[in-house]
């Protein structure tokens, strides 16, 4: 994109689409995040269901799972997910209050979506904790 | 796609209810996994057996398929909105997708119970 300000072929109004240069405020952050992290666990979903289905089918299967999940590459991968699992979490529940209307003016959404990111780190880091 | 089912205000409340719900779950059993010790594969198998809570983790499941559903319906039409035809193809490919993974959990859930 060079000519950053473009005219929308659809309907004429202006379209600023150079990603880099936009400074999403942090609402938009975490709603982006939210979609992200959804994202993202769906995509690992099969492998979680895999997962799953290893550790019910036999003690071998639960060993083998175990043994898995413990592994240093899984634990990061596990440390990610719980991160965007609980940022997909928090950010949900906050879109609940907005929904029941608390929250939805700018200060309150603001301070809002610092809780989310704040939350989070302080959740993965207890459960973080306790897991290692 | 505008007559199908979950669009529009349906799509909303499912979204929202199954979030509520999975937020329920989720907590119970991050209260049952702090209060528990390890656990072996005949635990885990047993508890996952248990009817209250196998019914529990079946309605899991299905609100975390429909809510997957609106949640990446969202994002296909936020990008793929006005190209009806790609739409249309990956909307059909989760929705199959879709099913696939809820049989295959239907699958696992009648392996425990059995």
């Amino acid at each position: 994109m060079d000519g950053l300000i473009q005219l929308d072929k659809r309907n004429n109004r202006p379209r600023f689409l150079s990603l880099w240069q936009i400074r999403l405020p942090i609402t938009g952050v975490v709603s982006i995040l939210h979609r992200i992290s959804g994202v993202f666990m769906v995509l690992l979903l099969p492998f979680l269901i895999y997962l799953l289905q290893l550790s019910l089918s036999s003690p071998e299967g639960f060993e083998a799972a175990r043994a898995m999940m413990t592994s240093w590459p899984l634990r990061l991968l596990g440390l990610l997910l719980l991160w965007i699992f609980v940022h997909h979490l928090l950010a949900g529940i906050r879109v609940l209050l907005i929904d029941m209307e608390w929250g939805s003016d700018l200060i309150t959404a603001r301070r809002t979506s610092w809780a989310v990111i704040i939350g989070t780190v302080l959740v993965v880091i207890l459960i973080g904790a306790m897991l290692l | 796609m505008s007559h199908h089912h979950l669009t529009g205000l349906s799509a909303w409340l499912v979204q929202r209810l199954s979030a509520v719900f999975m937020l329920g779950y989720v907590a119970i059993v991050a209260v049952i996994a702090t209060c528990q010790a390890e656990i072996d594969h005949q635990q885990w198998r047993n508890l996952m057996a248990q009817p209250l809570f196998a019914i529990a983790t079946t309605m899991f499941f299905l609100a975390m398929l429909m809510h997957i559903w609106v949640g990446v319906r969202d994002v296909i039409l936020d990008y793929a909105g006005h190209y009806p035809m790609l739409r249309l193809m990956l909307l059909a490919l989760l929705g199959a997708w879709l099913i696939a993974l809820g049989i295959w959990l239907i699958r696992i859930m009648t392996m425990v119970m059995t």
